[in-house]
């Protein structure tokens, strides 16, 4: 039987046939790989986070999977955002929309950063202020209230694509920060980045990871991340986009109900192949249709009474 | 879970000219052509084709080459590393008259193909190309188990003088051939490829590797192809549509690199 519901939906202006896109970080380095997941039915995909410079990242391990989830440290390898021009430019007749994910040291790199990505034809910008194991970049700068205002109001005013900002978990209050993101003129939210972990080996009592600590994500965080859309839902009126374990369209819908109006999936792709998209797409509709809503506004924020 | 298990290094091997083999206890189950992760302490972790297969003892064999490599060379019997594994498709064991190439330390990887290929009751043809005498290895352990062995150096000083490709290329005219399976430089593979015509073709690529389980994108290659879990191993037909086969890798920062 072919689905009533309908699952397209929107981030501000940015229209969406499906709500699921690619999170950043995962098999989104290079115009081959993007163009596989949107094959898979990714609804946009959000790139590496891309830099100034090249960066190659940390020595291995950078990646494990644990018990209910994977942590990871990679370090943002990325090979700068001159040379990822050709990437997105390759994805030109896609009509999916590519988001580009920079990461700077302070609001001159983004707003460089974000200049180039409208350049090459991104569709929209996210900032990463929320890698948490990257000196001097994400966290570091994205805990502070008042940066993330000055970064996003900054990169608002030099681009004329939406500008979203991607949050950590790791701060006491991430309301504060989703309000200091909209009061900048932000677009939308996109939460929760990866939660700050590590792992020891006990033979050998070191941390597995290089850089020791790293952010954990998949199942284990959705819980998390479920919180913290509905912290932000309750205090800001942009839209929301959630991220964080992630696996299955009734998750999706969680996040939804939580106030995310788009989801993003990462390791899922571990977990069920990268098809998953299409899978949670499917699933998405079919528990609409047996819940009777036909349009994901319905579903959108529902939790919020 | 998939972290590094610890093992402790229960022998080692010389080679050749700055090639070693480690083993280690590590029972699992292996197909020649997969790969492990292997973790040096305080190092690094670099993925190492396995090179030898038993039941409950695994071998890798290496070249001192960067970092990773010139650390594990200086390991000793007894010390520690740590294995994740094996990773990636392996190779498919089909052909009744199989010719296996080899260039450099590809040899390692093809090594425990040969070996099944012949226990198989299949024949097998294995070129061994080196630069010189003194960086070939596996010419023995591979004579023993039933193969036919041809050597290529790239200075003469032993066996054929030239390019594996081309004793290849000439086996491949004179004998049925039905089956391929290479590792080694990519261009000579590139160029494999096209001499092997419709013989069925395996290729083992090589790529820089993060996770090792298809997350983080860093071995991609043609469209959207893994290397750590789609391959290493690669037929012919997926090569063909693979424009950086045999052109590009790409660096740590995932910038292209020229072959």
């Amino acid at each position: 039987m072919t689905p009533l519901a309908e699952i397209n939906t929107k981030i501000g202006s940015l229209p969406l046939k499906k709500p699921t896109m690619l999170a950043s970080g995962i098999m989104d380095e290079d115009a081959g790989s993007m163009k596989r997941i949107i094959n898979c039915g990714a609804g946009a995909i959000v790139t590496k986070s891309i830099g100034l410079k090249a960066r190659e990242g940390y020595p291995n391990p950078t990646l494990i999977e644990l018990e209910y989830g994977i942590l990871n440290a990679m370090g943002l390898p990325n090979p700068g955002i001159n040379n990822f021009g050709e990437e997105i430019l390759k994805l030109k007749k896609s009509k999916t929309p590519i988001i580009g994910s920079i990461y700077g040291a302070n609001s001159k790199e983004f707003i460089k950063l974000g200049q180039k990505m409208e350049d090459y034809g991104a569709s929209a910008i996210e900032l990463n202020l929320s890698c948490p194991h990257a000196k001097k970049y994400g966290l570091e700068i994205g805990s502070d209230p008042k940066l993330i205002k000055i970064i996003t109001s900054s990169v608002k005013v030099n681009v004329n694509i939406p500008v979203f900002v991607k949050l950590s978990p790791n701060v006491t209050n991430i309301s504060e920060l989703a309000k200091a993101a909209e009061s900048g003129n932000a677009d939308a939210i996109v939460a929760i980045n990866t939660v700050k972990a590590m792992k020891i080996d006990l033979d050998l009592r070191r941390p597995i990871l290089s850089n020791k600590i790293g952010g954990y994500s998949g199942q284990a965080i959705k819980p998390i991340g479920i919180r913290c859309i509905y912290e932000i839902a309750e205090h800001v009126d942009i839209p929301i986009i959630g991220v964080g374990g992630i696996l299955t369209g009734e998750d999706a819908i969680e996040y939804m109900m939580a106030g995310a109006s788009a989801i993003q999936i990462g390791v899922g792709i571990y977990y069920r192949e990268l098809d998953i998209f299409n899978k949670i797409n499917k699933e998405i509709e079919q528990w609409m249709d047996k819940h009777s809503y036909k349009k994901l506004s319905e579903v959108i924020g529902a939790a919020h009474s | 879970m998939n972290i590094p298990k610890i093992t402790k290094i229960l022998d080692i091997r010389n080679e050749a000219k700055n090639v070693k083999t480690i083993t280690f206890k590590y029972p699992n189950k292996s197909k020649p052509g997969q790969f492990f992760m292997i973790w040096i302490p305080g190092v690094d972790e670099i993925p190492m084709s396995v090179s030898y297969l038993d039941k409950d003892i695994k071998g890798i064999t290496f070249k001192k080459i960067g970092n990773a490599t010139s650390a594990l060379y200086k390991l000793k019997k007894g010390d520690n590393i740590g294995v994740r594994g094996p990773y990636g498709n392996g190779f498919q064991l089909k052909g009744k008259q199989v010719l296996f190439v080899g260039g450099g330390t590809g040899i390692a990887t093809i090594a425990p193909a040969v070996e099944h290929t012949v226990k198989n009751k299949n024949e097998a043809t294995v070129i061994i190309g080196a630069k010189t005498k003194d960086e070939l290895f596996f010419e023995d352990r591979l004579k023993k188990c039933g193969a036919k062995i041809l050597v290529s150096t790239d200075d003469g000083s032993k066996g054929f003088k030239g390019f594996a490709i081309d004793l290849a290329q000439d086996i491949l005219k004179k004998e049925n051939i039905d089956s391929v399976m290479t590792c080694g430089p990519e261009q000579m593979m590139k160029t494999l490829l096209t001499y092997s015509n419709n013989i069925s073709f395996q290729a083992s690529l090589e790529r820089y590797m993060k996770c090792a389980l298809g997350i983080c994108g860093q071995c991609c290659i043609g469209e959207g192809l893994r290397v750590c879990m789609d391959g290493p191993i690669f037929d012919g037909k997926t090569l063909k549509n693979v424009t950086d086969f045999g052109v590009y890798r790409r660096d740590s920062a995932g910038r292209k690199v020229r072959f």
